[in-house]
């Protein structure tokens, strides 16, 4: 074999490698990837049923119903709208009603947001920052809510 | 008083770093002895100034010195002694203090000890080293001063963020950043190579201790980190696919595939180009990495918001390394000679394709973990890429990789044998098929990939055995002539197998607790039974215990087995921080053999019953092993004597042998 075959070979296994690699990840973009929404994304593009999301936005207040087998109901709100979730299992330390929150899974046909996943974001400073983004965009954002963050991390300021 | 020499020290080790990275290349181009020769000192003071503004900082936490802002805002006068100490690097500024403080190390490392190395390629390497540890500490002086005082100075700080209060915090952050930092070393070489336009065999043999060294630290560190998250967050997840996580697995990626190309290299003087590529790339990670975890990006985007400056400062320093380096290369790399050649089939042609799976899972990351992020700040739109996402493109892609790993070793320089290789791993493969047959048996109801994973992990393992085996000729020459050929084998040879050992223990862990875990969640009231696996756990109640600067809700619980021999008692806890008004979930961990048993708690409801989530996960412990052994492995290989000496051959030794076409 001569210099330049082996180096044709060598780039040719190159571009195969890295085209199976790029084939493997369109197809998992193609079905892995979930989208974030806020209450009041959900209904201005009308997500329906069975589609995956991930769901985010504050914890209402009073809105927290525990029931037997780790089985909860809340709300989730950004402000404008509220969506009713529902949820089993155990909660992260991190929730609390007031607090952000992201829930990953489906809305039933009742309306009733099925979470299979609530997000323990182990962040510092409470607030998922999609949750952050969501209630600024809806204008809900308290200015308390970005001190509260910024404690932790700090340094700049006096 | 002791803060302000700390600030002072940091200015003066910048102004020592523009010395050191200006005058030794003034020094190479103009040919001047003394300008080069100047790179040593300066980088050993520098580093003794930036460890005393390291040690100033400490000793600022260590004695709870309140009026400094960011001991106040981390630290808290009833935290033990060893969490006052490594908070200094629990946040953002004493982290980067830490980075510059092992930046500087190894600096100082190199100029110390790196007395064989041609004058030029210290002078440069050197200075290359200084020009980032520059930009770090401009990077701190102006954005992320940990010395600023507050003019009413606090009683109590405000403590340190719970999660972090933990062992893990002590040898975590540091163990990642000797690893991170630790391929500026490699970086820094090969710019120098860049710079002069030369590079040889010898160039790889100078840099591989380092590459090795850092891997070794960085291997340490995402399996630390790994352990600590698994225990700490109270899901029993070793790995989250978390950009976090992904920001230390990249360059550990491209760190174990530098590994391997400089091996090519320096044996075979071939794959320079492409070695030199892959230095840069793995520092460049590195610093990526930092950018994801430092700017604040990630993590709160108001953090971000709030302080730009900086997120857009380590962004500069990032388009300027990077863009700088790869820039010097384009430029450069046609200058460096062509290497020796070789056959598809040979010791090369495997360390190839290991670089080209390990290049392309390491893009997959790359891709998965950047792409929310670029789609964010161009569309707004918001997604999450999960583990679905890492699961469907890395698992392929190392499937193959981990396939290939035990022919590697087994097959010659420049030429192959495929067919011998296979014969010899016969006895590997049988074994493997042993195993998955067993598994089939033993399993019921798993995922029907799984006793395929653990052929694969028993195929890996089988195949370094069977690489010593050969080497040492068991079997089939009298015990004590193996003995003395065991004797002579090289330390690096035994380092290989065993890191490529490492790497199957910790895929039969990750395949059986992904596979075979088991998970139990259910509220209970004192005198409640939950079973899981082969065990049998009663809830005895609740009781508080008082820390230093916490208090614990406490369950206890007795673990039996269903047979009803008593196993010991397990009590997971929630601990709830005053100074921050926060709590947390300490898991409890009971280890029966590689396997554990992870209890954690939620919180208590009123009527006095608690949610409990309890997991049984087999084999467990092996992912982590795996990645103690992968250490060994390097360690053994790293105290060869071929590699601690680092003489330089005669690069002119090899044509000879190379004209044979």
């Amino acid at each position: 074999m001569t210099r330049k075959r082996r180096r044709l070979l060598l780039i040719g296994g190159g571009v195969g490698v890295l085209a199976i690699a790029l084939a493997l990840m369109l197809n998992a973009f193609r079905d892995s990837i979930v989208f974030f929404n806020s209450p009041s994304d959900v209904a201005e593009k009308h997500i329906g049923p069975g589609t995956r999301i991930r769901l985010g936005g504050l914890v209402k207040a009073g809105s927290v119903v525990r029931s037997d087998n780790l089985k909860i109901r809340f709300e989730v709100t950004d402000g404008s709208r509220d969506i009713p979730v529902a949820y089993q299992g155990v909660l992260p330390d991190l929730f609390r009603e007031g607090q952000g929150v992201v829930a990953e899974g489906m809305l039933d046909g009742s309306g009733v947001f099925k979470a299979d996943s609530i997000l323990a974001k182990h962040d510092e400073t409470y607030m998922p920052k999609e949750v952050a983004d969501a209630l600024k965009k809806s204008g809900h954002w308290k200015d308390d809510y970005a001190q509260r963050a910024a404690m932790p991390t700090g340094g700049s300021k006096k | 008083m002791i803060a302000e020499l700390g600030h002072y020290a940091l200015m003066l080790a910048l102004g020592l770093a523009l010395i050191q990275g200006s005058m030794p290349i003034i020094g190479t181009r103009s040919n001047d002895p003394v300008l080069m020769t100047m790179a040593t000192p300066t980088a050993l003071a520098q580093f003794a100034f930036v460890a005393t503004a390291f040690g100033a900082l400490a000793v600022c936490y260590v004695t709870s010195d309140f009026s400094v802002l960011n001991v106040y805002e981390n630290s808290n006068s009833a935290m033990p002694l060893i969490y006052r100490l490594t908070s200094v690097w629990g946040n953002h500024e004493g982290s980067m203090m830490l980075w510059v403080f092992i930046l500087a190390l190894f600096g100082a490392l190199l100029a110390a000890f790196g007395n064989n190395l041609p004058a030029k390629l210290k002078a440069n390497a050197l200075a290359v080293q200084a020009w980032i540890a520059a930009a770090f500490h401009l990077f701190i002086l102006t954005t992320s001063n940990p010395f600023l005082r507050i003019v009413d100075a606090p009683n109590e700080g405000r403590d340190l963020n719970p999660i972090l209060q933990d062992p893990g915090l002590a040898f975590h952050p540091p163990l990642l950043y000797l690893g991170y930092v630790g391929f500026s070393i490699a970086f820094s070489f090969a710019i120098a190579a860049l710079l002069e336009g030369r590079i040889d065999a010898a160039w790889a043999r100078f840099v591989r201790p380092w590459v090795l060294a850092a891997w070794m630290c960085l291997t340490l560190g995402i399996a630390g980190g790994s352990y600590w998250a698994y225990y700490e967050l109270g899901w029993g997840g070793f790995w989250f696919w978390d950009p976090v996580e992904n920001a230390s697995l990249m360059p550990w990626l491209a760190g174990t595939a530098l590994l391997h190309s400089a091996v090519v290299m320096e044996k075979r003087a071939a794959l320079k180009v492409w070695t030199i590529l892959l230095a840069i790339l793995a520092f460049s990670l590195s610093l990526i990495g930092t950018f994801l975890v430092r700017s604040g990006v990630l993590t709160s985007v108001h953090a971000f918001a709030i302080d730009p400056r900086r997120g857009i400062f380590i962004l500069a320093i990032l388009v300027l390394f990077i863009g700088g380096a790869l820039s010097l290369y384009a430029w450069r790399a046609p200058l460096l000679k062509q290497g020796g050649l070789f056959a598809p089939i040979s010791r090369e042609g495997a360390l190839v394709l290991n670089n080209l799976f390990l290049t392309a899972a390491c893009a997959t990351v790359f891709v998965g973990t950047l792409y929310p992020l670029a789609l964010e700040a161009l569309t707004g739109e918001k997604i999450s890429v999960g583990p679905p996402f890492f699961n469907e493109t890395f698992a392929p892609l190392f499937v193959p990789l981990l396939l290939a790993m035990p022919f590697g070793p087994l097959l010659g320089w420049k030429r192959g044998d495929l067919l011998g290789a296979a014969q010899r791993l016969l006895a590997a493969a049988m074994l493997a098929a042993v195993a998955v047959a067993a598994s089939f048996a033993l399993q019921h109801g798993g995922p029907v990939l799984a006793p395929f994973g653990v052929g694969l992990a028993i195929f890996v393992m089988a195949g370094a055995l069977v690489d010593i085996a050969e080497r040492t000729m068991i079997l089939r020459i009298p015990l004590g002539a193996a003995w003395r050929r065991a004797a002579g084998l090289p330390r690096s040879a035994w380092g290989t197998a065993l890191a490529h050992f490492g790497i199957g223990v910790t895929l039969m862990g990750i395949v059986a607790v992904t596979a075979w875990s088991s998970e139990r969640i259910a509220e209970l009231k004192p005198g409640g039974i939950i079973d899981v696996a082969r065990y049998r756990l009663t809830f005895d109640g609740l009781f508080s215990r008082t820390g230093p600067n916490y208090r614990d809700l406490v369950g206890h619980f007795t673990v039996r087995r269903t047979t009803g021999d008593l196993v010991g008692v397990m009590e997971p806890s929630r601990r709830s921080f005053p100074a921050r008004n926060m709590a947390t979930t300490e898991a409890a961990l009971m280890t029966l053999g590689v396997s554990q048993l992870y209890v954690s708690l939620g919180d208590s409801n009123p009527d006095g019953s608690i949610p409990v989530r309890l997991y049984f996960k087999p084999q467990v412990l092996m992912i982590w092993l795996g990645a103690l052994v992968m250490f060994a492995g390097g360690a053994l290989s790293l105290s060869d004597r071929r590699l601690r000496i680092g003489a330089p051959r005669p690069a002119k030794a090899q044509p000879a042998l190379e004209a044979a076409e």
